[in-house]
């Protein structure tokens, strides 16, 4: 029958989608199977759909004609209801590596950008890095998008897009001035990945935009440890005006600060780029709050620790007391792989000291016994380098790994002697008895780096051991033939040097061995041969330079520095590919010097704190009050930063607009925030001003009146104490000076309430009291009136139809509200009144405060006892709160 | 930014590619497989290979390189936690990580791949939401779905995505509510031959298994939380709260996850619960050599010392080993020269104890270091820090939930040098 059919065809399909999937993980080629599968593009079938996916986007590139096929389904699916099904297909067609259809993409990523939902913004982002790889002459269009979604307040695409930017156009710095607070703000919330693109991002643009906080070291350093946590202003002005010398720009300071609660995140790459941030861009003093972070990730997998290690490594050579502190946490254990265990030692070797020498020291014996002999070998080197330099420590280092150089193994020995020729270097006075000591050596040691470094020192100190120099020639003489090239080029040196200072015992072994030389296999040795013999052997033939022999042969030689190898890494940038690897990988961006004298910091100061979402609701906006709303956020960010100067023009703006906001919206209704008999005379009432964004985006303004009933004057009324549900915050109003018996002042306080009826508590106190009150928001305030176009309305209804909650109710009671229905909903919240073309329906629209989500309420009138209200949100909670209280307004009148 | 994944086994065949952006050949494993020659372990291969034209960034996991292809500049890290998170991905999708279950579930692999990463960058990473998306194959829905023709996607949008919470699904529903918090607490240390403590360290995790309908929005608070010296969250936590009141406020991820971990550092003096003493000593001329351990309970807080292991890598001149354990059982591999005894339980009144002999290959020299003994073990009901959940609290849903919390001590990377 037909249903059996159908079963069959979808196991068919489910079948073909799944061997493909297998043969595209296999790597082989599935591509004849093309035209069968691009026909299942349009299938109902959700899973059957994706495997298509999947198989498009691996081979469109090669069978572009077939592709082409499928693009119109993708074009539906960009307008479709469903966000998902916009978002994926946007996804999909964006992978099509098909040059033809560029255009195509351009026009979707575009639609994309403006879309109401963050996550196909979100998708628009990632399109545009594939758009760009596709076809980089698209770049200055692109720009504009990704200018366009930069603007963007969902932290959801806020990761995104900056990825895009980095892709396109890294150097558009300017692009990122207007979004620069907002992203440090939104940083806390942005998902993790998005967190360390974002992060890398802000310390390139930090280190154009700021001057250096390094210079002036003792100055910050008192400034930031009193500071980093309180928000005093007065004392940071104190501060300031003490110190001219440096401040640090408070958008330097807001990024440091923001950044600082990701350490504790538990993504090892977001603390790892924190901790670079710290170290590129903190005052010396600060970088030091990143280490216990890092130290914590050496618990992670070993590649995670690979990479922390390195990094430490780097950091730890120029600021040792950054990492002393752990230096415990560096030990080596038997269970760790060879490259942890080397770079540990690395780092243990960086932090050693006067102080902690003796212990290391002690920890380095442990190491040097261990059945691991690369690391062991290293453990010489290590000590070597503790020895050259820590002076204290010299004589016992040398004693230690003279002791080594009776060890069985082989390797110890070898690299012992290496370490011990290059310390007798830098200090030769004394040392004949371990000259003599490692010649004895030379007939069991066998690894010709030793080799080669004994007789090197034989050689070199042949005056301070006369006696032996020449025995161990005879000896080496010997066995020239079977010696390893680098041993055999000591040897001729050694003859060299003892031709020149005791040519009577040796002038004829020094003959051997340059004849054994001069046929030898290797043209390096022959070389030297010839070299060496014109120069020492007198003969007509020789020039000058043979009178300089002893001079150029015996001269004092410097010293070899033994420093560590991470020390050229950190012209790197912590944290990157290219420090790991010590080489510039590529797209690698260089970090710019600190400039001299800071770019204009007013480049950040935003003018319309406007998100897109809000724009595209605008454009068909017809009303009075949207223009005056626009204008009043216009107040920035900033004003968070510096409160006295905005608080006041806060003041002053507040007279001017709330005639026109009274407008529309309402007489407000006032609550009681402090009695006077519990407030021992001071009294004080509060309303909802009904301002958008006095203070900032988010906060909800409050005006709060406060009376003097009392028969004297009340001194220094300020807001103490804040106790804020998390996420909460509040602008105080600046303290009041003074207040007369019987005056009163209004003065103006925003909180951001998060989108919650939670209360605000706090202290109300004067000069001698203190009062605890607390405002608990009624839901409608909680709102932003949106001006929109009925027409706007439905698409935003039909929209959030799909992807939200919706409620609806029926009432049968009360009949007067009915009548005006528009009025009693404006009064009870604050919406926004949408022109409706039918006399039964009213409409209207607002904003969450916070989130910015849309709220749309509809009031149905069905015959005269009967409404019906449905209120589409995404906020569930807002919104059934609203409907609750909506609900008795319309019903009373 | 990631270009490609390969998958390769420990035979060195590569199973599995995945392309995010244009294909990559596989050739380029080529320079991966060299690097695994010249290390000599598989752990020892640099996470970090470059090629002329790409990087390989891997990590080595159940036996499986992961090996992502990218080509220009990236924090090392970020892939790196990437691949991490891939992994960890599938364990919770099929119980367990290898090569056969991989295989086995290619679709579903693909396609949770194919959420992971879009263009290279991550999409979606938290399980919550890929489950909402991708559902993890049970046999049970196998079954169902051959019968219903259903299928393993969901076809819903991922509400998680877009909401404040995007850790935990909406619309949640269980007839039990419960919400269980193991304290896990692992001691690395460092013993030295004396017994003395050369480094000692508390590491601690709070692993959770919360099955709570709706929101709930819980407290967890500790009557010490002084002790916790650094801590990194969930992102589920409320950071602020953290900082002002020492308090944990969350909305949990439905299922497990981990909340939280710790580390209490060294200043904080450390108990050590066991003590080993050990008399191993190799002669010069004989062929045998002596061997001797005993474990015995130390600090343990009254609690029992359960399921130790005793390691030990023997150097490499020891042929084999005759040894007699007072309880527990052992095995010696002569290969990889790897002693491991399983214990068990530690009676404090009759101390387990190995002794025997080894014999050595004649004619070499005596080894320069004894072998480090690596111990495992368990306590019960005991955090070794001290560290205790004051309470735990529900708000935002009406019901009231099992609550329940275990504490428990493991040993780390605890060493005890010979």
């Amino acid at each position: 029958c037909w249903c059996s059919l159908l079963r069959q065809s979808y196991d068919l399909l489910y079948a073909l989608g799944s061997d493909f999937c297998k043969m595209i993980a296999k790597g082989k080629n599935a591509s004849e199977l093309f035209p069968a599968v691009v026909k299942n593009v349009a299938s109902k079938n959700i899973e059957i759909k994706k495997l298509v996916y999947v198989y498009l986007m691996r081979y469109a590139e090669e069978q572009q004609d077939l592709a082409l096929l499928s693009i119109s389904t993708f074009q539906r699916a960009l307008k479709d209801p469903n966000q998902l099904i916009r978002a994926s297909a946007l996804r999909v067609l964006s992978s099509i590596r098909v040059p033809i259809i560029v255009p195509i993409m351009m026009l979707a990523i575009k639609e994309a950008s403006s879309d109401l939902s963050p996550y196909v913004r979100k998708n628009a982002a990632h399109a545009i890095q594939k758009l760009y790889s596709l076809d980089p002459e698209q770049k200055e269009m692109l720009i504009e998008v990704i200018e366009k979604l930069l603007r963007d307040r969902s932290t959801l695409v806020a990761g995104s897009v900056v990825m895009a930017f980095e892709e396109v156009c890294p150097d558009r710095i300017d692009l990122i001035h207007k979004n620069y607070r907002k992203l440090c703000n939104l940083l806390i919330d942005v998902e993790e990945w998005g967190q360390v693109v974002i992060i890398h991002m802000l310390t390139r643009y930090a280190r154009t935009q700021f001057v250096s906080p390094w210079k002036v070291v003792e100055v910050v350093e008192e400034y930031s440890e009193n500071n980093f946590y309180e928000s005093d202003e007065e004392q940071k002005e104190k501060d300031q005006k003490v110190k001219d010398t440096y401040s640090m720009d408070p958008d330097h300071r807001l990024l440091l600060r923001n950044t600082k609660p990701l350490l504790q995140s538990r993504n090892a790459a977001v603390v790892m780029a924190v901790s670079q941030l710290y170290w590129h861009l903190a005052p010396k003093s600060e970088a030091s709050v990143v280490s216990k972070s890092l130290v914590r990730l050496l618990r992670s997998n070993r590649e995670v620790q690979y990479i922390v290690l390195q990094n430490i490594a780097t950091m730890s050579i120029q600021r040792k007391d950054m990492f002393e502190p752990h230096l415990k946490s560096f030990y080596v254990r038997s269970t760790d792989p060879t490259m942890i265990k080397t770079l540990k030692l690395e780092i243990l070797t960086n932090l050693a000291n006067e102080a902690n020498i003796s212990t290391l020291l002690r920890e380095f014996q442990t190491y040097v016994k261990s059945q691991d002999k690369q690391f062991a070998a290293a453990t010489i080197q290590a000590i070597g380098r503790c020895a050259t330099n820590i002076t204290e420590v010299t004589d016992t280092c040398l004693n230690g790994l003279v002791c080594l150089l009776s060890n069985r193994d082989e390797i110890v020995v070898a690299e012992s002697v290496v370490v011990i020729k290059k310390l007798l270097q830098t200090q030769p006075a004394h040392h004949g008895e371990i000259i003599k000591h490692m010649a004895k050596l030379l007939d069991n040691i066998t690894v010709p780096v030793a080799r080669a470094s004994i007789l090197w020192l034989i050689g070199e100190y042949c005056e301070r051991v006369p006696k032996i120099a020449p025995d161990v020639l005879r000896k080496t003489a010997k066995s020239f033939t079977d010696e390893d090239d680098l041993v055999k080029l000591q040897i001729l040196n050694l003859g060299a040097k003892l031709y020149l200072t005791n040519s009577k015992q040796t002038k004829l072994l020094t003959q051997y061995v340059l004849n054994l030389g001069k046929y030898d296999q290797s043209y390096d040795i022959r070389d030297r041969t010839r070299f060496i013999r014109q120069l020492i052997v007198p003969n007509e033939k020789s020039g000058a330079l043979s009178k300089y022999a002893k001079k150029i042969f015996l001269a004092q030689k410097p010293a070899p520095l033994l420093e560590s190898p991470f020390k050229g890494r950190d012209h790197f940038q912590l944290g990157t590919l290219s420090h790991t690897l010590n080489s510039q990988a590529t797209g690698y961006l260089e970090l710019s010097d600190w400039p001299e004298v800071a770019p204009d910091p007013s480049v950040r100061n935003v003018e319309i704190a406007e998100s897109g979402v809000s724009k595209k609701l605008n454009t068909s906006s017809s009303s009075v009050t949207e223009s005056a709303s626009s204008e009043e956020s216009s107040s920035d960010s900033k004003s968070e930063l510096d409160s006295k100067s905005d608080s006041e023009s806060g003041k002053s703006r507040s007279t001017t607009t709330s005639k026109v906001t009274t407008q529309v919206s309402v007489p407000a209704k006032t609550h009681e925030l402090l009695h006077r008999m519990s407030g021992k005379g001071l009294a004080a009432h509060y309303h909802f001003s009904r301002q958008p964004g006095i203070f900032g985006d988010h906060m909800v303004s409050v005006q709060v009146t406060v009376t003097n009933t009392t028969d004297h004057k009340i001194e220094n009324i300020h807001i103490k104490e804040k106790k804020l549900p998390p996420g909460m915050r509040m602008h105080e109003f600046s303290p009041i000076e003074c207040l007369e018996p019987a005056g009163s002042i209004t003065v103006s306080v925003g909180i951001d309430f998060c989108d919650s009826t939670q209360i605000a508590s706090f202290q109300l106190c004067t000069k001698d009291d203190c009062f605890s009150v607390s405002i608990q928001p009624p839901v409608g305030e909680l709102l932003l009136p949106v001006t929109m176009s009925e027409k706007d309305f439905k698409k935003e209804q039909g929209e959030k139809y799909f992807s939200s909650f919706n409620k609806c109710i029926w009432m049968r009671r009360g009949l007067c509200a009915f009548q005006f229905p528009s009025v009693s909903c404006v009064t009870a919240a604050n919406l926004g009144v949408v022109p409706s073309g039918q006399d039964n329906i009213h409409r209207f629209a607002a904003k969450t405060v916070h989130s910015e989500s849309l709220m749309l309420v509809t009031v149905e009138l069905k015959g005269s006892s009967t409404a019906q209200l449905i209120i589409n949100t995404e906020k569930t909670v807002i919104g059934s709160v609203l409907l609750r209280e909506l609900k008795p307004v319309l019903s009373q009148g | 930014m990631i270009h490609s994944l390969f998958l390769i086994n420990a035979a060195g065949d590569i199973f599995l590619e995945k392309h995010w952006k244009s294909v990559v050949s596989r050739s380029v494993c080529d320079y991966f497989f060299e690097a695994q020659e010249r290390a000599s372990e598989a752990e020892n291969v640099l996470p970090v290979i470059p090629t002329p034209h790409h990087y390989l960034l891997s990590v080595y996991r159940h036996k499986i390189f992961f090996v992502a292809v990218i080509q220009s500049e990236v924090p090392p890290l970020f892939v790196i936690e990437f691949l991490h998170r891939v992994v960890d991905t599938f364990q919770d999708y099929f119980g367990v990580c290898s090569e056969v279950m991989i295989k086995d579930n290619v679709v579903v692999v693909y396609e949770v791949l194919e959420e992971m990463l879009d263009n290279g960058f991550p999409l979606a990473t938290e399980s919550n939401i890929l489950k909402e998306l991708i559902k993890p194959p049970t046999i049970l829905r196998t079954v169902v779905n051959t019968i219903t023709g259903s299928t393993n996607v969901g076809d819903q949008l991922p509400t998680g995505q877009l909401s404040v919470v995007p850790w935990r699904r909406t619309g949640v529903k269980y007839t039990n509510n419960e919400a269980y918090f193991d304290v896990i607490e692992e001691i690395d240390a460092i013993i030295d031959k004396s017994g003395s403590t050369i480094t000692a360290e508390i590491q601690g995790v709070i692993d959770a298994c919360v099955k709570l309908t709706g929101m709930p929005d819980l407290t967890l608070s500790f009557m010490n939380p002084r002790l916790l010296d650094d801590v990194s969250f969930h992102p589920c936590v409320r950071f602020k709260r953290w900082e002002s009141e020492r308090i944990l406020s969350f909305i949990p991820p439905d299922g497990n996850f981990r909340l939280l971990s710790y580390h209490v550092s060294a200043q904080n003096l450390v108990a050590i619960p066991v003590y080993v003493k050990h008399n191993i000593s190799f002669r010069d001329s004989s062929s045998l050599g002596r061997f001797e351990i005993t474990v015995g309970p130390k600090q343990t807080m009254g609690k029992t010392v359960e399921g130790v292991i005793v390691t030990s890598q023997m150097p490499k001149g020891v042929l084999n080993m005759t040894l007699t354990p007072s309880q527990g059982t052992h095995v010696f591999d002569p290969v990889t020269k790897l002693l491991s005894w399983d214990v068990g339980k530690i009676n404090p009144q009759k101390l387990p104890s190995l002794k025997g002999s080894m014999s050595l290959q004649a004619g070499t020299s005596k080894p320069d270091e004894n072998p480090t003994i690596n111990l495992q073990f368990k306590i019960q009901q005991l955090a070794i820090s001290g560290l205790k959940v004051n309470r735990l609290d529900m708000y935002g849903e009406k019901y009231k939930p099992f609550k329940g919390i275990k504490y428990m001590t493991k040993a780390g990377k605890f060493q005890v040098r010979t």
